[in-house]
């Protein structure tokens, strides 16, 4: 027995471990992922649908990374660290699954960056222009998706989504109102409000706008804004969580 | 045997069209009509969009007068917010439109016709381009090139961008002017005005060569239609609609500009996707006007500059009062708007307020219709739109410039086409001055037919059997 006990509200203890990313042995928690030690450590992974202060979702499918000795591509955002592990996040492998990724994404639904409220302020541009998508090889969907415009500040444009579900995992994670879920399967499915619902109807809405601060792209945004107007508010989420995080 | 007479693409004009000649028997032109053969659909696609994104979504009509469709869907928008924009807000949207003139003007004149004019309309159809004007008159090649260079930059200052500019949005602009910015502007104004008046005194000078052309080139009496400033000075931003007749009369004045409709209608034709706006009341296709340099000078009292006043004078002072009928000046016009564009963007720039910080109007759609009218470099730009009560589109039309002159350009390649085209002896110079009448036009058919795409010249003669009698290629 020991001779000081820990006390039943100690936080665990977490063992350290190391392991190597793009050939460069680095050390982190037990507990962490492979995305936030890379991010420590300086390591640049593409994401799209984690947002640091939100449960991991890996959705989107951008964070994958090569681990050796497993054969598949795992999602940085939500695999653990283990002792040994030897990651790759920059293969030639890897960049063209996430240009496939992206080209999947545009031509799923109407992202016309040119027209589009959030063009020059989206993280689904910005990625295409990080991973070198220029064009897109498969035929564009063209699907015509509802716009919700209901909302006295914000609407929603499901042309632009990509089904990251920030909006569902903040509303639902910070805010508590969880009002946004999704709806359907494959290309029918989309986030909604309340049970699908107007959101100008919706009962459970605080009309925060956090939804639309998280949102990646142009498909939650505020009333009024023209084309390249809206622009979100980057780090307001960690700011939150520590604030709140203090009382 | 009855012929047809191909001309396809018709080149150095903004997108995209086909000419058909039809001769008789003696190789005579019995008609002529010119085809926008490509459809775009701008106003069915804006439907469901939200309202603010229409400035920027009609803009991408266009890649040569994108500013045009700025200034008229923001004013549209303006009507649907039911707001007055901050004055300041409204001068800055002028400097940006009169910028759009002064470039799109010299692409026009100095890119698309002045190698018909300087190297003549039979010269060798290899040479009669910009990179020909650039061999026999490389000083005019350069002032082409800086003059549009010029407006390009001003609205880059303004709007951030060259091409596609967001800054005008409902409500006014997103940005104000800086000092910094108004004084390069004004720094570049005295070269562009030296570079017009050199330009249009050049012109004057090869007016003598084309009096066959000034005859025949759209030269018949229409009416003319374009917006009038207060005491009836040259307007591109705001004011109101004036028509006159063939004589110089007032047919209707100071006209609302959301009561568009009353005076305008639009018949639709087989053969085009371009319409064909008329005088309503005088039905179609009697109502026939033309809007567009030329009808703005013979519509307006006068310019309200002093250089652009002088050459105005001048411009006039054979008509006897009459209006100046011949589509060949549509060049004239062009450029005698050139430099009443750069005085008034000098007397807008030196305006007290300009750089005011107050430069938008905020709110939502107030209202369910709204009507934007302004002057595109081609003439009277129109946006109509309505929308729901949550602010998304449910209906649109653009009146596009270029479709105003559809009547007036078919005409005027029929004219052209019976006096110079011989069916007997086909000849490329013949051809080619039936393209050029359009080019005086300026017509911008993107925006008209809402058309792209790119092919090589062909001109065909064909039988009534449908059977190629002569055929000439450009590349």
């Amino acid at each position: 027995m020991p001779r000081y006990p820990t006390p039943a509200n100690a936080p665990p203890k977490v063992r350290v471990v190391t392991l190597r990313i793009n050939g460069q042995d680095v050390s982190a928690r037990e507990d962490e992922t492979i995305l936030s030690v890379a991010v420590d450590h300086g390591i640049r992974i593409p994401s799209l649908c984690y947002l640091e202060g939100l449960t991991a979702w890996g959705a989107c499918r951008l964070c994958v990374v090569e681990v050796a000795g497993i054969p598949k591509l795992l999602p940085a955002c939500s695999t653990v660290v283990t002792e040994g592990m030897v990651v790759e996040t920059n293969s030639d492998k890897l960049k063209r699954y996430r240009r496939m990724i992206l080209e999947l994404l545009f031509a799923e639904r109407n992202h016309v960056c040119s027209v589009c409220v959030s063009n020059g302020h989206c993280e689904l541009q910005n990625l295409a222009a990080e991973c070198g998508m220029d064009h897109v090889r498969v035929p564009y969907r063209n699907a015509p998706y509802e716009v919700d415009s209901s909302h006295d500040f914000f609407r929603v444009d499901h042309n632009r989504c990509v089904l990251c579900t920030r909006c569902v995992r903040v509303c639902d994670e910070i805010e508590g109102a969880h009002t946004w879920d999704v709806m359907g399967r494959g290309v029918e499915c989309q986030v909604i409000t309340d049970l699908h619902t107007p959101w100008g109807e919706s009962e459970s809405c605080t009309s925060c706008g956090k939804c639309v601060q998280v949102c990646p792209t142009g498909a939650l945004v505020k009333k009024g804004t023209a084309a390249g107007e809206m622009e979100k508010l980057g780090d307001f989420l960690p700011y939150l969580t520590q604030m709140r995080g203090k009382q | 045997m009855p012929r047809t007479i191909k001309i396809s693409p018709v080149s150095r004009i903004e997108g995209h069209a086909h000419i058909t000649l039809h001769l008789d028997d003696a190789g005579k032109v019995q008609d002529a009509q010119f085809h926008l053969t490509q459809f775009r659909g701008f106003e069915k696609f804006c439907e469901g969009r939200p309202f603010p994104e229409m400035p920027a979504l009609t803009a991408r009509t266009c890649g040569i007068c994108p500013v045009s469709h700025l200034v008229a869907s923001s004013k549209a928008c303006d009507n649907l917010l039911s707001v007055t924009i901050p004055v300041t807000a409204g001068k800055l949207r002028r400097v940006m439109n009169l910028a759009q003139i002064v470039q799109s003007h010299a692409l026009s004149y100095f890119h698309m016709s002045s190698a018909d004019l300087l190297l003549g309309m039979d010269s060798d159809p290899k040479q009669r381009n910009v990179f020909g004007l650039l061999k026999v008159d490389p000083q005019m090649a350069r002032d082409g090139i800086r003059l549009r260079q010029i407006g390009q930059t001003i609205i880059e200052m303004l709007g951030g961008k060259k091409i596609h500019p967001g800054w005008m949005v409902p409500g006014g602009v997103n940005e104000p002017l800086t000092d910094e910015k108004r004084q390069a502007m004004l720094s570049m104004l005295p070269e562009g005005l030296e570079i017009a008046e050199r330009t249009l005194k050049s012109f004057k000078g090869l007016i003598g060569k084309f009096p066959d052309e000034i005859k025949y080139f759209g030269n018949f009496p229409t009416m003319y239609l374009s917006l009038i400033g207060p005491k009836g000075t040259l307007e591109h931003y705001d004011g109101h609609l004036r028509i006159k007749d063939a004589k110089g009369g007032i047919v209707e004045d100071m006209i609302p500009l959301d009561e568009y409709a009353r005076v305008i209608g639009e018949a639709v034709e087989p053969f085009s996707y371009m319409k064909f706006p008329y005088y309503l009341p005088a039905g179609y296709p009697d109502g026939i006007y033309r809007v567009g340099p030329l009808a703005r000078l013979n519509n307006c009292d006068s310019c309200g500059t002093p250089i652009a006043d002088g050459e105005l004078d001048e411009f006039r002072s054979q008509q006897k009062g009459e209006p100046v009928s011949s589509s060949f000046h549509f060049h004239y016009a062009r450029l005698i708007e050139i430099i009443y564009a750069l005085e008034k963007i000098e007397l807008l720039l030196n305006a007290p307020d300009i750089l005011a910080t107050r430069i938008r109007a905020l709110a939502r759609g107030n209202c369910n219709e709204g009507i934007g009218v302004a002057e595109a470099p081609r003439g009277t730009l129109i946006h109509h739109y309505k929308i729901d009560d949550d602010g998304l589109m449910t209906w649109a039309n653009l009146i596009i410039a270029t479709g105003h002159n559809n009547l007036a350009m078919n005409r005027g390649v029929k004219q052209v086409a019976e006096h110079f085209v011989d069916g007997t002896k086909l000849q490329e110079g013949m051809l080619n001055r039936v393209e050029a009448v359009i080019r005086c036009y300026d017509p911008c058919l993107s925006c008209a037919s809402h058309a792209m795409g790119q092919m090589p010249l062909r001109i065909q003669l064909i039988n009534a059997g449908g059977a190629v009698l002569d055929e000439l290629v450009r590349d």
